[in-house]
């Protein structure tokens, strides 16, 4: 009884409300979920619907996906999945989100160690964990492992160690040389720190044109997006004031990860959703990647955008993806362990 | 007579308990390996700086909301009415927007530094800086003067309401102003300033942005990194419910301490306070002291907005959507504010129609959702919304033939209850603190006149309490339009508040372009403080 009178009052309730909002009609329609910053990805959706005539419904979530995802269940509403660190893309996969797609495009753009096994996910841009350093400390070659060298003592910045991008390349690093070279190798970087782990990349920058600290790791795109002065005037002095060199792990390459999508498990508009993913991955989308967000195209051979290529060659680490995914929750316990953030 | 109440109590009270209780079942999931990892290397760290961030924002935001609340109302000086209202501005900046800010201006390559080392004859911040707003001080310092205004409310509707009488009675007795605050007015005060202070700690203790901006590791951060880096929802779900307990007993504790005290006044009402006037350089020092709180908390964060905005406008444009995003937030957040209101009334006024101890426990139960982070709160609200949208289904496809589809999440309902769970205890509170101060003779003679309760209500209860409703309105709006974390994961797919915009340029790190996004956020705030000076201004 009393369960009946509140869906009665809720129906009612939510009518009302319904009337506020639009519900999205099941046209030729697309639903993208997705973790990625809607800026980044609205010029690849516009693209994509001036082609294909698919309208692209979006919305950005954080954290908590999978759990949404998975409450939704056989209604989700949810075609395609966007997401950005390998971790979070195998997180899907593993919680059973997402579902197998077989394409002949997707397949001949993506190499295969940048897709998920029967294709349960597929990357669609890189970024490289890169170094930024003051301009005029004349460096220029240094590996993943040099951080932790004391002679960095109150020099380094970083953001968080508990974010993806840390604690990926903490668990690549776990993948080179073992957990407990990891553990001192953080103990070290740790101990190097000028300012408390926190902020974004693009602080790293700012603090040492600040004189907070020397070097500190970042994503190659924020060097690409202060240099072109897209974030304004004081950015593009931030951009100036840092040297970027690209690390190595010692005997490996440089340390990358991936922007990806996956077709939903339960999605409602299969086939436009694959026809998403196949746009995303051909050579006009990938050239919006590379000019509009400064990343690495995923696609052999597409041009990479001038301020990116001038960064130098990028030769990425040779260490599997499912390593590195493996290792995670590794990783970020580790990081606890060492107390990175404290 | 009495049952209705009751029952609607209780109805409120198991809508906000489900997502609790769901967490709850979340939780028996994990496993008990977290917890050596938590107990060796992150609850010793995290538990010190949660402390010293509470006890610091504490003491800031209560001698900062109480004092300015007792200058403002026991004195009057130049530009009083104006402080009356000025004075709750910081009420309408996110805590994540005023750290944003702050970090900017005081950065080595800001505009304060900049200027310093101008003057001091330096040309490089490696020969000269200050120390680092991102640091425990700087996080407790900018927390106390945003979220003063809780206390400063609560706490200045109670020195309006006290009798004036017994402070006139001090000072005929021979007590100094100084010792007719201390000894009579403070103490009378202090279910409110518990209020407000507890309203503002629960605040600090669920923010993410400013407090993980800062580099300040509190047991919220914890929560995040055991759940998103770590994929260990139950582990999340475990720690959200140990911290929620702590605060049960937190609040618990201080109620049992003033277990034994009535506020009531005598049922002739009070007799507003009669400010004392100040003349010269006192009325110049209180006039000072009164904008220290109004500059921090506001005028700083606020025009540095609008100069990012200007800047931003002028580099980018202005982005159409905005306007959707702020009929959608201005909307969203009155139909939350209305809903919560309504609740807390019902939950408040069940404890006085009644007077028996089953519905003040409820009342207590209810207001728990404060004390859960948005974000872990919203993991609760999901499978119950779910749970909903099938039994919707469950008597829908038989009679239609179709599914309905997520109504409840699809249509925004879900972020409704969210805001529900979440604010009803801001409501609660406000409205507990108001009620506590008429008199329960007042009743009394209402009933043996024959009102029912619903008449005392509407004739005595709502116009006595009518500041305090309206403040526990603003506070509770000004809230859900502030409100980023549950918004972001219940919200329907392509439906954008200014919170959500926001973010999503602050997720990338352009804050810049999301400086309109909050100066909207900011103005959107300002209205109720508005409103809410004009009426107070008209009752007195």
């Amino acid at each position: 009884m009393k369960d009946l009178l509140f869906g009665t009052a809720r129906t009612a309730a939510l009518a009302c409300f319904a009337a506020l909002i639009a519900v999205p009609a099941a046209a030729q329609e697309l639903n993208l979920y997705t973790t990625r910053e809607p800026g980044l990805i609205q010029p690849l959706i516009e693209s994509f619907t001036k082609s294909s005539g698919i309208k692209v419904n979006t919305i950005f979530v954080k954290d908590g996906l999978p759990e949404r995802l998975a409450a939704e269940g056989a209604k989700s509403p949810a075609d395609v999945l966007m997401a950005v660190d390998f971790g979070n893309l195998t997180d899907l996969v593993e919680k059973g989100l997402t579902q197998p797609v077989k394409s002949a495009a997707l397949e001949e753009a993506v190499p295969a160690n940048l897709r998920g096994k029967d294709g349960k996910w597929f990357a669609l841009s890189l970024r490289a964990r890169v170094l930024y350093a003051e301009k005029d400390l004349g460096l220029s070659t240094v590996t993943y492992e040099q951080l932790a060298d004391p002679k960095w003592k109150g020099k380094i910045c970083s953001r968080s160690g508990q974010h993806p991008y840390n604690t990926a390349l903490v668990a690549a690093f776990i993948a080179h040389h073992g957990e407990a070279k990891a553990e001192a190798w953080l103990r070290g970087v740790k101990a190097n720190l000028a300012r408390k782990a926190t902020g974004g990349d693009r602080d790293v920058a700012r603090d040492i044109m600040g004189g907070i600290c020397d070097i500190g790791l970042g994503n190659s795109y924020y060097v690409g997006l202060m240099r072109s002065g897209r974030g304004g005037d004081e950015q593009a002095r931030w951009g100036a004031a840092i040297t970027v060199i690209l690390p190595s792990f010692e005997g490996g390459g440089t340390h990358v990860n991936v922007s990806g999508a996956a077709v939903a498990k339960n999605a409602p508009n299969r086939a436009a959703a694959v026809r998403f993913l196949e746009y995303l991955v051909s050579p006009d989308a990938q050239k919006i990647y590379a000019e509009a967000n400064f990343e690495f195209p995923v696609r052999q051979g597409a041009t990479i955008h001038p301020i990116i290529a001038a960064l130098g060659t990028l030769k990425v680490d040779p260490v599997q993806i499912a390593d590195i995914a493996r290792h995670r929750v590794t990783a970020s316990k580790l990081i606890d362990k060492v107390g990175f953030d404290n | 007579m009495e049952a209705p109440w009751l029952f609607a109590s209780g109805v409120v009270t198991f809508f906000v308990l489900a997502p609790v209780a769901a967490l709850a079942v979340t939780a028996t999931g994990g496993s008990p390996e977290l917890w050596q990892h938590l107990f060796a290397y992150v609850l010793p760290v995290a538990a010190r700086d949660t402390i010293i961030l509470l006890l610091g924002v504490g003491l800031v935001a209560g001698v900062v909301g109480t004092g300015s609340a007792w200058l403002v109302t026991a004195y009057d000086f130049p530009g009083r009415r104006t402080f009356t209202w000025a004075l709750l501005l910081p009420l309408a900046v996110p805590t994540y927007i005023v750290a944003y800010a702050y970090l900017d201006v005081l950065h080595p390559v800001g505009p304060v530094q900049s200027a310093l080392r101008a003057l001091l004859g330096f040309d490089s911040p490696r020969q000269f800086r200050l120390p680092d707003v991102r640091s425990m001080t700087g996080c407790i310092l900018l927390l106390g003067f945003v979220l003063y205004p809780y206390v400063y409310l609560t706490t200045r509707a109670m020195f309006l309401m006290q009798a004036s009488n017994l402070l006139d009675v001090a000072r005929t007795l021979g007590a100094g102003r100084g010792a007719v605050f201390f000894r009579v007015a403070l103490p009378l005060a202090r279910p409110a300033i518990a209020v407000g202070v507890s309203l503002a700690l629960m605040e600090a203790l669920n923010d993410i942005g400013a407090a993980e901006f800062l580099g300040v590791r509190t047991l919220t951060v914890s929560i995040y990194t055991t759940w998103v880096t770590r994929s260990d929802l139950p582990g999340a779900a475990q720690i959200a419910i140990a911290m929620l307990a702590l605060v049960v007993g937190i609040v618990l504790v201080e109620q049992w301490a003033r277990r034994r005290r009535r506020y009531a006044n005598d049922a002739q009402g009070p007799r507003p306070m009669v400010p004392h006037r100040l003349f010269g350089i006192r009325a110049a020092a209180a006039c000072c002291l009164a904008l220290v709180p109004v500059v921090l908390g506001f005028l700083v964060p606020a025009s540095y907005l609008v100069g990012e905005s200007v800047d931003r406008v002028r580099f980018a444009g202005v982005s159409p959507a905005l306007v959707t995003e702020t009929w959608n937030t201005v909307a969203l957040s009155l139909l939350a504010t209305v809903l919560t209101v309504t609740c807390a009334l019902v939950v408040v006024y069940a404890v006085r129609v009644t007077r028996t101890r089953a519905p003040a426990m409820l009342a207590r139960a209810a207001s728990i959702g404060y004390a859960i982070p948005g974000s872990v709160l919203a993991i609760g609200i999901l499978p119950v919304a779910i749970g909903a949208d099938r039994m919707i289904d469950a008597v829908w496809v038989p009679i239609a033939g179709a599914s309905v589809g997520l109504l409840v999440l699809g249509s925004g309902a879900a972020l409704l209850y969210a805001y529900l769970v979440r604010f009803l205890a801001i409501a609660a509170g406000g409205i507990e603190s108001g009620l506590s101060r008429v008199s329960p003779s007042l009743d009394e003679a209402a009933r043996t006149l024959g009102d029912g309760a619903i008449r005392r209500l509407r004739r005595i209860h709502l116009p006595l309490t009518r500041p305090a409703l309206l403040s526990a309105a603003l506070l509770v709006f000004v809230d859900c339009m502030k409100e980023l974390p549950a918004t972001l994961l219940l919200r329907p797919v392509g439906f954008e508040t200014l919170a959500t915009h926001l973010y999503a340029e602050a997720a990338r790190g352009t804050y810049e372009d999301a400086a309109l996004a909050a100066l909207l956020i900011v103005l959107g705030g300002l209205v109720p403080v508005v409103i809410l000076a004009r009426v107070d201004q008209a009752v007195g």
